[in-house]
């Protein structure tokens, strides 16, 4: 018997997969967003109203994760944005390999950004890097304020945190000073919105967080086209 | 759930480096995964158990251990973290902090026949 030190990561080959995919998305200067929550946070509801205010200034495609239909991928396509619907069956996460795959029915031509709209799961989706270039989570307020706690890594892995259904705060009784202040103890540099996609509240911050979050690897990209890149 | 996918990938990585050094069986495998992962133990053993038939890992002992979150402040440079504790500020300064373990899935090394 003799013994090989391995060291290798166990999520070596979704990680070299995710580097390829984030190599295609740089060579066409896309900006990809991953977007993270529990199931029924309102991610999808939170993508058509950012969707809505980028357009048409912004050339937007959609990417979306579920176990099953293409219910969601319908509700973008309504809104004159081109999506492409992942069935996972019953993975609980996308992996790079999944986004890959995506590419070859899907075409990325004339697209600025990029939406990946994870399956829901508040812990899974955390740990598998797609190629992305901004991690978003979006948290439902009526979920509680003590998850941060008890759900951190993904709370800590997200740049943005959108804290959605703040108008049922006043009918939940979570305390949203007590949930900001759990997300900053697992976060301390997260940027938070508190966001309604029913009252609109909050979603232009966001909205012009994202744009300002954008703007330097479209800066980038302009370069490179200027120089034939 | 996603241990299950975690697992795949180890048995794939396992039995790429057995093959590579002309083993035909792999004893022991032995895995450092951090508290921080969200990756739960018991779940990695009950997949391991459910796909390691067939494998060259098939009667290999699986050993998990668990590394704690530990992090260093970058005001004080304390280092660090208790179980269970996923504060990221500093108890002694509130500076911010970098993580310095904890992160961790790692095929730490395998014993082959």
């Amino acid at each position: 018997m003799h013994r090989i030190e391995v060291g290798s990561n166990i999520l070596q080959a979704n990680e070299e997969i995710a580097e390829e995919n984030r190599q295609i998305f740089r060579t066409r200067g896309l900006f990809v967003v991953n977007i993270m929550s529990a199931p029924g946070a309102g991610k999808t509801s939170v993508l058509e109203e950012t969707i809505k205010r980028l357009k048409p200034a912004v050339n937007i495609g959609v990417i979306e994760g579920d176990l099953h239909t293409t219910l969601d991928s319908d509700r973008i396509n309504a809104l004159g944005v081109p999506s492409f619907q992942i069935t996972t069956g019953t993975v609980c996460h996308l992996d790079a390999r999944m986004i890959h795959s995506a590419l070859h029915g899907f075409t990325l031509d004339g697209l600025d950004l990029l939406f990946i709209e994870n399956v829901g799961n508040l812990v899974c989706p955390a740990e598998f890097d797609l190629g992305e270039d901004l991690r978003v989570m979006i948290f439902s307020t009526v979920e509680g304020a003590d998850k941060p706690k008890k759900y951190p890594v993904m709370f800590h892995e997200a740049e943005a945190v959108l804290l959605n259904k703040t108008d049922l705060v006043p009918y939940s009784g979570v305390p949203l000073d007590e949930l900001i202040a759990n997300v900053l103890d697992v976060n301390p540099e997260a940027n938070i919105f508190p966001t309604s996609c029913r009252t609109g509240e909050g979603i232009d911050l966001w909205v012009n967080w994202l744009t300002s979050r954008i703007s330097a690897p479209r800066s980038a990209r302009d370069a490179a086209t200027a120089t034939g890149g | 759930m996603h241990e299950l996918a975690m697992t795949q990938s180890i048995i794939e990585l396992v039995e790429a480096e057995a093959r590579k050094h002309g083993a035909d069986r792999v004893d022991k495998i032995k895995l450092r995964i951090g508290e921080f992962t969200g990756v739960v133990k018991e779940a990695l053993e009950f997949s391991f158990d459910v796909i390691k038939a067939g494998t060259l890992a098939e009667s290999a002992e699986l050993e998990i251990e668990v590394v704690p979150l530990r992090k260093r402040c970058g005001c004080c440079d304390t280092v660090f973290g208790s179980t269970g504790d996923f504060d990221f500020f500093c108890p002694d300064c509130s500076g911010p902090v970098e993580i310095v373990s904890g992160r961790e899935l790692q095929i730490e090394y395998i014993d082959l026949a």
